[in-house]
């Protein structure tokens, strides 16, 4: 009877009856990152050359920002030990006790599945597929596998975030064109320079975490040369869309005018200091001491670029916008 | 009956209690269904919560149910038509 009275007194003092708000699980769902999976996979299922039912079109959109929520839940149930050490994300619900794990786990268990099942019912098996898959990807491929063991960890489980516009272009047409995959890799090759950028001036922070990211792993200078080189090749292949007609003049600007700039910056970062040894890193995501200051620049372009990139397809798309450039696509 | 059988003592009284009461006596906890007793931010908080499932349901049962009317709909045009 003691140990009952025991676990009364200890549920009682918050244990197991939280005070959690609604809130802070739609915090859970990571809402900033939500965002921008909700723009590309617009991008995506406008793009489609498919005439999509606007209400089954908005359903597959939300159940995409769902899934993702739900993938994202599940994301910091897993990295609650580690998330509660960085300084950029011990706030998050469940590292601040606002929500427990298991809660969070459940939470998104069941929002991963309803997502699932209301896009199978709103556009097709296929995307409910690569929805039910990008999730297991993130979730268990990414976070549980290779987050903790290799610097490789943003380059394979970059993977995760293409599949969007992926999705959004399946839920349309029911198919995987190449135009689908083009869109996907634009963003498997936007991840690395992205996401490096971050880590380098919030390399301390990883590495308190003992989280491999490249500058942690390989050190500063090999992860500037890399986001040089991955920027390289991703500003190329944003090139793609025009080639195969899927882009027009709209997109053929953007993606040059853009590309140029976010060369512009990686160029600097390489040539920068960015990441060595001694980073001040109080404070919100974009304060940086000088030295880090071009890797903050490209971190932030970066999110930029790829938001104008496909925003500027939906323009061509959505909008009626779009001229082909004479001689060029198929 | 006597006095002791109508005035049972403490300990007789506690049993009866945790009998009655899932294990717990009156002392250690209120009854309220689960044998905790709430702080008013803890219920408050709960019924934030129910409120948001509620409606989560009523949503799902909702788009559920549009999508299938629109689906219908969509496949007897196509039977019309072809």
């Amino acid at each position: 009877m003691d140990t009952l009275t025991q676990s009364s007194v200890n549920r009682t003092e918050g244990e197991a009856v939280s005070t959690a708000s609604p809130r802070d699980f739609f915090d859970l769902m990571k809402p900033r990152v939500m965002t921008l999976v909700v723009f590309t996979a617009f991008s995506g299922l406008v793009a489609a050359p498919v005439d999509a039912d606007p209400f089954l079109a908005f359903m597959s959109i939300l159940c995409l920002a769902m899934g993702a929520g739900a993938a994202g839940a599940l994301n910091m149930a897993y990295d609650a030990d580690i998330d509660a050490t960085m300084k950029r994300t011990r706030l998050r619900p469940v590292p601040r006790g606002a929500v427990s794990v298991s809660n969070a786990y459940g939470f998104g268990v069941v929002a991963a599945v309803l997502s699932v099942l209301l896009m199978a019912l709103a556009s097709n098996y296929l995307a409910a597929g690569l929805l039910a898959f990008s999730i297991f990807f993130y979730a268990v491929i990414y976070t549980m596998i290779l987050k903790r063991r290799t610097p490789q960890n943003i380059v394979i489980g970059g993977a995760a975030g293409a599949f969007p516009p992926m999705i959004g272009w399946v839920a349309a047409t029911g198919e995987i064109s190449l135009d689908a995959i083009i869109l996907f890799m634009i963003i498997f090759l936007w991840t690395p320079p992205h996401s490096w950028a971050l880590a380098l001036y919030k390399s301390g922070d990883y590495a308190a975490a003992k989280v491999p990211m490249m500058p942690v792993a390989k050190g500063a200078k090999s992860t500037r040369l890399q986001i040089l080189l991955y920027s390289i090749v991703m500003v190329v292949f944003a090139g793609a869309p025009v080639l195969t007609g899927l882009g027009g003049i709209v997109y053929a600007a953007t993606s040059l005018g853009g590309g140029a700039l976010f060369m512009l910056l990686a160029w600097r970062v390489f040539n920068s200091r960015a990441g060595e040894a001694g980073s001040a890193e109080e404070g919100a995501l974009y304060a940086v001491r000088a030295g880090d200051k071009a890797a903050r620049d490209l971190f932030a372009f970066s999110i930029g670029y790829l938001a104008a990139l496909f925003a500027a397809l939906i323009v061509e798309h959505g909008f009626g916008a779009f001229w082909a450039i004479p001689g060029v696509g198929a | 009956m006597t006095d002791k059988t109508e005035t049972p003592t403490d300990a007789e009284q506690a049993a009866q209690d945790r009998a009655d009461n899932f294990g717990f006596t009156h002392r250690e906890g209120r009854v309220t269904g689960e044998h905790v007793a709430l702080t008013p931010e803890q219920l408050a908080a709960r019924k934030k919560r129910n409120v948001y499932i509620a409606l989560g349901l009523v949503a799902f049962m909702v788009a559920v149910f549009l999508i299938t009317v629109v689906r219908l709909s969509q496949n007897i045009a196509a039977g019309a038509a072809g």
